[in-house]
């Protein structure tokens, strides 16, 4: 049986690697993805903790987890869409209207 | 049983490092979608049979669609190279490896890699369901309005502007 801190670790290493892309990239669809990778890393820590407690709770948690990720994905492609609609660009480099 | 993880897990890490290192927003797709997949097998090893289906109903086939689509539909190609400053370039990845490290210690500390699983737990779909429907009822709810507002909102946000 793997153990407990070897999934928390691959949560841990995949959540690292998700910011690290999300503050790297610069195009706007490669940092969504970056978001969606940390999500679910996060979801492996609770399908792990819900192993281990000998609990489903954690699994009804990494649930709504990709219920709220999928909406969110609906409407973050669209407020991309818009913004490529004004903007021309996907590069976040063009995104400075919010800029003082 | 435990093999099968570390391989997963090896796969799951190069995948990622080949998200974040991509310049090509459609190879990054790609990679997530071999994340998403070895994670499903992952917590199927962990006794989530239900989630493990959802994972690549839900996260590896339609939001990836509707990502994969995006990308297509606005025509993304690779990006242009900044030029970071200096700092970040020498400090940036010596400083994820000392964050990844940190973390890393704290679980093995609080965690230790002799703890003993629970027993058996049974991630099936009439599991979740009934946990979902009796103690989960209130949030699941407002779940539905969730998507309900999220469906709209994608709808005028993504419409033409008169």
């Amino acid at each position: 049986m793997v153990p407990l801190a070897h999934i928390l670790a691959l949560s841990a290493i995949l959540f690292g690697l998700g910011a690290a892309g999300f503050l790297v990239r610069r195009n706007i669809i490669t940092i969504f993805m970056c978001i969606e990778l940390m999500l679910n890393a996060v979801n492996l820590a609770f399908i792990g903790f819900a192993r281990f407690l000998g609990s489903l709770d954690g699994q009804v948690f990494a649930f709504f987890v990709i219920v709220v990720a999928a909406a969110e994905a609906a409407v973050g492609l669209a407020i991309i869409i818009a913004v490529y609609r004004n903007r021309g660009s996907l590069s976040i480099e063009d995104f400075d209207s919010m800029k003082l | 049983m435990a093999a099968l993880f570390y391989i997963l897990a090896a796969v799951a890490i190069l995948a990622a490092l080949c998200v974040v290192l991509q310049r090509t927003p459609v190879y990054s797709a790609l990679a997530l979608i071999v994340v998403l997949c070895s994670l499903a097998v992952v917590y199927l090893l962990l006794g989530a049979e239900f989630l493990a289906v959802v994972q690549v109903i839900i996260y590896a086939g339609a939001i990836m669609v509707l990502f994969v689509l995006v990308i297509m539909l606005l025509n993304a190609r690779q990006e242009t190279p900044l030029d970071r400053s200096r700092l970040a370039r020498w400090l940036g990845a010596p400083l994820l490896a000392v964050f990844l490290g940190e973390v890393c210690f704290a679980v093995w500390q609080r965690y230790p890699v002799k703890a003993t699983a629970a027993a058996v737990i049974d991630g099936g779909p009439r599991a979740i369901g009934a946990l979902l429907f009796r103690s989960y009822v209130l949030p699941f709810e407002v779940t539905s309005i969730l998507i309900l507002v999220a469906v709209l909102g994608a709808v005028v946000l993504a419409k033409k502007q008169p």
